[in-house]
């Protein structure tokens, strides 16, 4: 019956929208049942009685107010279903980002944050059928079919009967159906979402097939593919549609063996023609809301899926908020070394420990530069850092005071975080930048431009500042979009700086200029740089070497090159590749 | 209203299958009035107590029309699933036959997946066009014919009556579109900008706690939301009364004929045996006017996804497709004669004057820092673009007049991304040379250093695919070029997303492979600069320096300066060096 339980205490949270769709849908039968009556004695009047016109005009009169009322009544009941659907929606819509931002950066931003996005927009919005339709219909079409079944019954026994021993075909049908529909929509809705992919995929390689040479073949050979998946589908769908035919059959065929049953008893006199007229008024009206259930079935698998996938988010195990929310805080202090203390961290679900027992001071006021292969921890000792997660074991502590006890967004707010591939947004470059700075004067951003060296390339942009950006907008490369992190790290300016070094180097110049600009930035501030440059790392007044989550090695530049090990292997191994 | 015209013009083809099922769902109807008719006409002639041959006629009409209706319908159903998967087909068919010609220079702007995921988002949305826009109108105006002329029987004031309140029941959804007017496209504009926003919020979570911006960002999603919401509601009152309104005009059209058939039984001139007849018919011809308020809003979608299609389509092509064209000259040289060029929408011209010539069988690297013009050499050697001055020519000939797809296969380019279709490794490669062999493809493979995938020529590649490492993308690439087999290859930029041991063997391949064909590498990377006849260095969209590793460098200029930047140790990548 696709009754998800969750789904229903959903409607306990705003009921009385959904009262009012049934209570005035089930009004709205029972004037169905008054206006079958009232035309079933008018006709009778004309046609046995020879009544003239004057004699039915208060019953037509009487129609016409039923029928008035009659469309109030489904007025009222739609839009009270609509404006309940539109509560529920709106609720859990904000769940869905409440959980979001409590699920954290880690794991909105990794690999799943497509299908997190597509719940938030398509789940909640395929829930709407589920409840504007498929539960107001659910209710209907079992209370409008019995008061169709008690007002037969009254006028004619035998008739009632065949109503009754109908019916239960229809539900015994609608399962068919449903196992049927299951499939076929399943199947259906494969075949459109493999052609389209099939055809998105044409389109995005359609460069490539330009390049060989090949793109005016293909033409044909997208007709080939849509055949063949009509084909397919088609011979799933005339097996699925059987079953709806049957459920039609029930409703014409029933109304057929009412009319001919009439018809011959009304000949021997058995029924008078008045009652006769009734029954066959309402009898495809007793079928119909059965049928149109059958209709909102799709309605109804959609929302307890959707309620799948929502579900399943909003019970997602939420990182440990330790200090993130408490309310007496510990006050929030950038000044001071920072220290890890003994860290440990594992990933939810990883196996192994992404950084183990890492102990260390980062210096007040110092630069500290990370080194190591990558997978070696240093990603994982910023995310640590920026309070993204919290240690598993150890602590980290800043000025003495535990981050674990500060809060938050109070200790962000005094750190500047350049990472390796920054979030540009869906605005203008302009509002791209402020976010670091909502208050910052022209002047200002402009400097930031010029010490990111962006300032060439939102001159050659016609709207300059104002040039969208993100994927609608300019197309921003990698390069840019960190110059564009590194100007809002200007604009900021706060005491504690983490910066990851670009790896790529599309432009020795600008980049020579670039660590030019990145060192004025971290002049006297504690910064923590993920380093890829020998330069930047010479520079350093302590350098940290990861590997598989440990600290190898640690030390000034000239203190690690006289040492055998790592840092003096790869320092080798570079002068070789550059010498070549 | 044009929109819509010409998609159906596109999908003109199918008329004859949209006719049928439009003919199938009438009858679908018809049966149904047929049956309530009769049933109508049985029970009022059985209540004059006549002789059982007179309702033996009825009695079978009756049953005829039951299981015609269920039967009617399951026809109309397949058909109908049958005509949408075929308008689907045909629409995808036309747009990438008009999109082809524009690519790729018309479509720099749609590059990103986003907006090609529109279009074909666009395109499924017409999916709706025949079942729920064309077909309800023209199912109604079907049935209201048949009343039409089952009215006309006993009075042609019947007729009229009701022919007046289906033209109501029609010009309804002309109403509630004029109400609705833009909300559609309302919808759409706030449900594109909700994409973007919730992504930065999912994506941009870890900058947007940074900036303490989160909760703001939270309370602009919700109100966005609510907008949206606001919106779809409005729709679906407007929506709602639009089914009322149907409803009372039925039972209206019930009420009027029953005061005009009153005094017309009464006169005698209508036998009242037909009274429960018409009325039945009225009743239930109205079941063709109730998938109308759906008709109106579909008919807006349509519109849009129509509109923003041809607006793409509309452009007009750089290239056209010479109808002459030249024979394809034999010799690969290539050379360009003071080439100047500038990308539309931008100010400063991606390249001036540039003039040189490459011989046949000549290796020549083309170097610079980005946005020097680099690529836009090969972006006009491909045909591509056509230069605003001077010309391009291959072996001599003009590129203009030659066939563009020819010079395509006759120049193989492995660029920075190379693009794999979701479909098996052998399709993938086949797209190079259609009839090769699969020895054929086990060599190339070979040679580009994928020996293993020789085996797994059926393996899917692509998204859905084996996940293939940039590294194997780019010999995949290689070993399309070694089957195409063109005696000219242009490599752009083709190692730049890999390492430096990965960038070096690929180099190899190509350099032995290349060995007797005319090369070109654009590269921004100065590595094995010797092994080059010439380098050509650009900067700013200018030839500024040209001759072999050794005379530039002596020469001391841009190029020796850059060589010098790149190969300090300072400005090594440790990364790149297992560091």
């Amino acid at each position: 019956m696709n009754l998800d339980r969750r789904l229903l205490l959903l409607l306990r949270e705003h009921p009385l929208p959904f009262v009012t769709a049934v209570v005035f849908g089930a009004a709205g039968g029972l004037l169905l049942i008054v206006q079958a009556s009232v035309l079933a004695t008018v006709v009778d009047a004309l046609f046995l009685e020879k009544s003239g016109v004057t004699d039915i005009a208060v019953l037509l009169l009487f129609y016409g107010l039923a029928s008035l009322l009659r469309a109030a009544f489904s007025h009222t009941e739609r839009s009270a279903a609509d404006r309940g659907t539109l509560r529920i929606k709106q609720t859990l819509h904000e769940r869905l980002l409440h959980k979001t931002a409590a699920l954290g950066p880690l794991q909105t931003r990794s690999v799943q944050s497509g299908k997190l996005g597509a719940t938030i927009l398509r789940g909640v919005e395929s829930l709407d059928a589920y409840f504007s339709q498929y539960l107001p219909q659910l209710a209907l079409s079992l209370f409008v079919p019995l008061c169709i079944l008690g007002a037969v019954f009254s006028a004619d026994l035998p008739s009632g009967f065949i109503l009754l021993g109908t019916a239960p075909l229809i539900p015994l049908f609608m399962t068919l159906i449903g196992k049927a529909a299951k499939k076929a929509t399943a199947r259906q809705w494969n075949t459109l979402s493999r052609m389209s992919g099939s055809f998105l995929d044409v389109l995005q390689g359609l460069t490539t097939l330009i390049l060989f040479g090949r793109s005016r073949e293909r033409i044909h050979s997208i007709g080939e593919i849509s055949e063949r998946f009509r084909h397919a589908t088609m011979s799933v769908l005339k097996t699925a549609f059987l079953s709806s035919l049957a459920l039609e059959l029930v409703g014409t065929i029933g109304t057929a063996i009412i009319a001919v049953e009439i018809g011959l008893r009304l000949m021997a006199g058995a029924i008078a023609f008045k009652p006769a007229l009734f029954i066959l008024l309402l009898t495809p009206d007793f079928y119909l809301p059965l049928r149109t259930l059958g209709a909102k079935f799709h309605a109804g698998m959609e929302g307890t899926s959707a309620a799948g996938e929502i579900f399943a988010l909003l019970d997602r195990p939420e990182p440990s908020t330790k200090g993130n929310n408490t309310r007496r805080a510990e006050p929030v202090r950038h000044s001071g070394p920072i220290v890890f203390d003994g860290v440990s961290y594992t990933y939810p679900g990883g196996r192994d420990a992404a950084l183990k027992e890492v102990r260390c001071t980062l210096e007040a006021g110092r630069c500290t530069a990370i080194a190591g292969p990558s997978g070696g921890g240093k990603t994982t000792f910023g995310n640590l850092l920026l309070k993204f997660a919290t240690p598993s074991n150890g602590i980290i502590t800043c000025g003495g005071k535990p981050l674990e006890e500060m809060d938050r967004d109070e200790w962000l707010q005094g750190i500047s975080w350049v990472p390796q591939q920054p979030y540009i947004f869906h605005a203008t470059l302009r509002e791209n930048l402020l976010l670091a700075k909502p208050d910052a004067t022209e002047a200002e951003l402009m400097q930031a431009l010029r010490s990111s060296r962006l300032e060439n390339l939102v001159h050659s942009l016609p709207l300059g500042l104002d040039t969208p950006a993100g994927e609608r907008g300019a197309r921003i490369s990698g390069g840019e979009a960190q110059r564009l992190s590194l100007a809002r790290a200007f604009l900021k300016n706060a005491p504690v700086i983490l910066l990851d070094e670009p790896v790529s180097h599309t432009d020795p110049a600008l980049e020579v200029e670039l660590l030019a600009s990145m060192q004025s930035l971290i002049e006297g501030k504690t910064s923590i740089i993920i380093a890829h440059r020998l330069s930047t790392i010479e520079h350093a007044d302590n350098i940290l070497v990861f590997d598989r989550g440990r600290i190898v090695q640690s030390g000034s530049h000239a203190e690690l090159v006289s040492k055998e090990g790592f840092y003096r292997n790869a320092l080798l191994s570079i002068r070789e590749e550059s010498a070549a | 209203m044009k929109t819509i015209a010409r998609l159906l013009g596109i999908v003109q083809p199918y008329r004859w299958w949209m006719l049928l099922a439009a003919l199938l769902g009438f009858a679908t109807i018809g049966s149904g009035v047929g049956l309530l008719t009769t049933s109508a006409y049985i029970i009022a002639k059985a209540a004059l107590h006549p002789s059982f041959h007179e309702l033996q006629l009825g009695i079978a009409a009756v049953r005829l029309f039951g299981i015609a209706r269920g039967g009617l319908r399951y026809a109309e159903r397949l058909v109908t699933h049958s005509t949408t998967f075929r308008i689907l087909g045909r629409i995808r068919i036309w747009f990438y036959a008009s999109l082809q010609p524009l690519a790729p220079a018309r479509l720099q702007r749609y590059r990103s997946g986003d907006l090609l995921q529109r279009i074909t988002g666009d395109i499924d949305t017409l999916e709706n066009l025949y079942a729920r826009v064309v077909a309800p109108p023209l199912t109604a105006a079907l049935v209201s014919l048949l009343l039409w002329f089952l009215m006309g029987t006993f009075s042609p004031v019947f007729s009229t009556a009701l022919l007046c309140f289906h033209a109501a029941a029609a010009s309804l959804p002309v109403a509630t579109g004029r109400l609705n007017r833009g909300t559609a496209s309302r919808i759409v504009r706030l449900q594109t900008e909700l994409q973007a926003e919730t992504l930065d919020y999912l994506q941009g979570m870890d900058e947007l706690l940074l900036f303490g911006r989160v909760n703001e960002r939270r309370e602009r999603l919700a109100s966005l939301k609510n907008e949206l919401l606001r919106l779809q509601r409005r729709q679906l009152l407007i929506r709602g009364a639009h089914e009322s309104a149907t409803g009372l005009l039925m039972n209206g059209a019930v009420l009027t004929l029953l005061w005009l058939l009153a005094p017309q039984v009464n006169g005698g001139m209508l036998d009242g045996v037909f009274t429960a007849l018409i009325v039945v018919a009225v009743m239930a011809s109205f079941e063709a006017f109730l998938p109308l308020p759906d008709t109106a809003g579909h008919l807006e979608e349509s519109a849009l996804a129509g509109k923003r299609l041809f607006e793409i389509i509309d452009s007009e092509p750089e290239i056209t497709v010479p109808e002459n064209p030249e024979p394809f000259p034999a010799q690969s040289s290539v050379s360009f004669r003071t080439v100047g060029f500038t990308y539309p929408g931008t100010s400063r011209p991606a390249l001036s004057e540039v003039s040189f010539h490459i011989s046949e069988h000549e290796k020549t690297a083309v170097v610079g820092p980005s946005g020097s013009g680099k690529s836009t050499i090969a972006n006009l050697l491909l045909g591509f673009w056509r230069p605003a001055e001077g010309a391009v020519s291959v072996g001599g000939r003009e590129i203009g007049t030659l066939d563009p797809e020819t010079l395509r296969r006759r120049t193989a380019t492995v660029t920075q991304h190379t693009y794999l279709f979701g479909d098996t490794l052998r399709n993938n490669l086949l797209l190079a040379k259609p009839d090769a062999t699969d020895e054929e493809l086990k060599t190339a493979l070979k040679f580009a250093g994928l020996e293993t995938f020789g085996e797994r020529l059926d393996d899917w590649a692509g998204q859905h695919g084996m996940r293939l490492s940039g590294g194997e993308r780019q010999r995949m690439a290689v070993a399309r070029m070694v089957l195409q087999d063109a005696p000219c290859i242009v490599l752009d930029e083709a190692t730049a997303n890999l390492d430096a041991v990965t960038g070096r063997t690929l180099m190899e391949s190509v350099r032995r492979f290349a060995a007797r064909k005319t090369l070109i590498v654009i590269t921004h990377r100065l590595r094995e600069m010797e092994t080059f006849d010439r380098i050509l260095v650009m900067d700013d969209g200018r030839l500024r320096e040209s001759g072999t590793h050794r005379e530039l460098m002596e020469k001391k200029g841009l190029y020796a300066s850059m060589w010098s930047l790149q190969h300090r140790p300072e400005t090594a990548s440790l990364t790149g060096n297992g560091i």
